[in-house]
């Protein structure tokens, strides 16, 4: 493992504390999520309530610690299952004949070639968004990417002396895919994944600010910066708190893969869209 | 040979292209509704509705309404809006040199900044500068668009009321109002971009850097400065436009949002109408044309490293 240094700690921090607020946010809420309880829209911070009230008179910590939850869930969600449908497509087009391959990965290029938001933007117009679209969304958006670097990874690996050995040995496709292939790409994947991750915070975010993502009365980090955007003129904490909770968690997860992969910057750069 | 690599490069992004096209009417055309039903409403009699399915040629099966929708795109016809009722065509025309002058903009501001952030930190490598610069660049890309647009906003239209916090431009401004319109969406435009191409600048000349000619200047005795503008500079010029062609095709999603916010008429605002609106054939015609400028920019970039890479060239 590699040592975890300067500004990798501060990534290390930031993301527990999201984890944390993920996981436990709703339970530490004051108020209700739908509760209108400030007498006053758009208050400043301090006073009763932390981070002041939103454009209803609702209470901004607590709607920020629920909203937490969608983002981080929805995202680690569909970054899981970007990253676990990649890998296992490269593995299979890999392992088979040429001509799949080649399929495989030309169709991936002609999915890569839609940029993200703009696949989700055409998914999202034909078929509306509910919480399990978007999860598909975002992660048939972000799959060709892992998909990319995990064949790129196995075609290596298969040319390893011993994939060669158990190939000799008479070992199954399946068998060195998943017990001589697989086990080597993890650590890689895992960085790619962290990546991926936030791509899929970004995309959905910003889905949810368009008005075209996560939908009332549910709210993710970036619906709430759509709902007080009303709020921009007085400069409200409404508004900025959960776009910095957005930027504070990707910055954290950035921050944390470069100081992890040992290559450094070359992981961090692939394939950023 | 370099000849047939290009072409090469070529035809397959007019394949890639191709497939893009059918992804995206396989998409918008799988709807489990009837467009003609969803216009019309629920109270529309079955006559009206079976009479616009034909006017929009709904009735025929899938491939040739596909096929006729690509003959529309490549003749330059890509059809009429559902909603406005007015051509595709006339709509995306109104609205792309707009985008089109954002995007130039917006390269004339990054490329500069991004080249000189991106040597600075490839010269003075692992320096503390270098370090800060890591940190600096790895947070900009990770930020959300709409995050840099709020806080610009907030502070030079709130409260130091220097810029306009909505862009409108009319035909005859002067230059200082076209400059304090477009401001605030270039400026928000850049901070994503000029972090991404300063990265893979420093990656580009920190590979030159570390070939053996290089080496060799420095055992003769050349001072750096002289090292890395005469000899490493020249010879990564060919990644260096192919970084600048990558990060140029990252825009394409920023304008989406920033062209949101700000109210700008261009082409990616249009696209979320469209979106809203569920008006298909816009919302088709605009997501080819961000495909193929995604293209576009990957295929330079391709052929640039082709041309530059005389490896490539005599292989």
């Amino acid at each position: 493992m590699t040592r975890i240094q300067g500004s990798g700690w501060v990534g290390l921090l930031l993301v527990l504390m999201w984890l944390l607020v993920a996981l436990f946010g709703p339970m530490l809420a004051h108020y209700e999520v739908g509760a209108i309880v400030a007498p006053d829209v758009f208050e400043r911070m301090g006073g009763a309530h932390f981070l002041g009230s939103d454009y209803l008179g609702r209470d901004v910590l607590s709607r920020l610690m629920n909203g937490a939850r969608f983002t981080v869930g929805l995202s680690f969600g569909a970054a899981l299952l970007a990253s676990a449908s990649g890998a296992s497509l490269a593995l299979f087009s890999a392992i088979s004949g040429r001509w799949i391959d080649e399929t495989v990965s030309r169709l991936m290029d002609a999915l890569i070639s839609i940029p993200g938001k703009i696949l989700a933007l055409v998914i999202v117009a034909a078929f509306g968004s509910s919480m399990l679209l978007l999860l598909l969304i975002a992660a048939i958006s972000y799959m060709p990417g892992a998909f990319r670097i995990a064949r790129s990874l196995a075609v290596n690996l298969n040319q390893m002396d011993y994939v060669q050995v158990a190939r000799a040995r008479g070992e199954g496709r399946v068998h060195i895919a998943i017990f001589e292939i697989l086990p080597n790409m993890i650590h890689p994947l895992l960085a790619d994944f962290g990546l991926r991750f936030v791509f899929v915070v970004l995309l959905l975010s910003g889905l949810s600010f368009l008005g075209l993502g996560v939908q009332p009365p549910d709210a993710d980090l970036g619906s709430l910066v759509r709902e007080n955007i009303s709020g921009l003129s007085e400069a409200a904490p409404a508004i900025i708190a959960p776009a910095m909770a957005i930027a504070t968690l990707t910055i954290g997860v950035n921050l944390l893969i470069d100081s992890l992969a040992s290559g450094g910057r070359s992981v961090t750069d692939e394939a950023q869209r | 040979m370099l000849m047939i690599l290009v072409a090469k490069r070529i035809l397959i992004a007019a394949f890639t292209l191709l497939l893009v096209s059918f992804v995206i009417f396989a998409i918008t055309s799988l709807l489990p509704g009837d467009a003609a039903q969803e216009l019309l409403g629920q109270s529309a009699t079955p006559e009206i509705v079976a009479e616009l399915r034909e006017q929009l040629g709904l009735n025929q099966p899938a491939h040739i309404r596909y096929l006729n929708w690509l003959g529309g795109l490549l003749t330059g016809d890509p059809g009429t809006s559902m909603v406005s009722n007015m051509p595709v065509k006339d709509i995306i025309g109104e609205r792309l040199p707009k985008s089109l002058i954002l995007a130039g903009l917006t390269a004339a501001v990054s490329v500069p900044l991004a080249l000189l952030i991106g040597i600075l930190s490839a010269m003075y490598r692992d320096s503390r500068l270098d370090r800060a610069l890591n940190v600096v660049t790895l947070s900009m890309i990770a930020v959300p668009e709409f995050l840099v647009a709020t806080i610009a906003v907030i502070v030079f239209a709130v409260q130091l009321r220097w810029l306009p916090s909505i862009t409108i431009v009319s035909p005859d401004a002067s230059f200082g109002e076209l400059a304090r319109a477009y401001a605030l969406p270039v400026m928000t435009l850049c901070f994503v971009v000029v972090a991404q191409m300063a990265r893979m600048t420093r990656a580009a000349v920190i590979n030159q850097l570390d070939s053996s000619y290089v080496e060799m200047a420095i055992l003769k005795g050349a001072r750096p400065t002289r090292i890395a503008l005469q000899h490493a500079l020249p010879n990564a010029i060919g990644p260096i436009v192919n970084a600048i062609a990558l990060s140029l095709s990252y825009l394409l999603g920023g304008a989406i949002i920033v062209e949101t916010i700000f109210n700008y008429p261009g082409v990616a605002s249009l696209m979320v109408n469209a979106v809203t609106s569920r008006d298909m054939p816009l919302l088709q015609a605009c997501a080819m044309i961000f495909s193929g400028a995604y293209l576009l920019m990957v295929l330079i970039a391709d052929i640039v490293a082709i041309i530059s890479n005389p490896k490539l060239r005599h292989q």
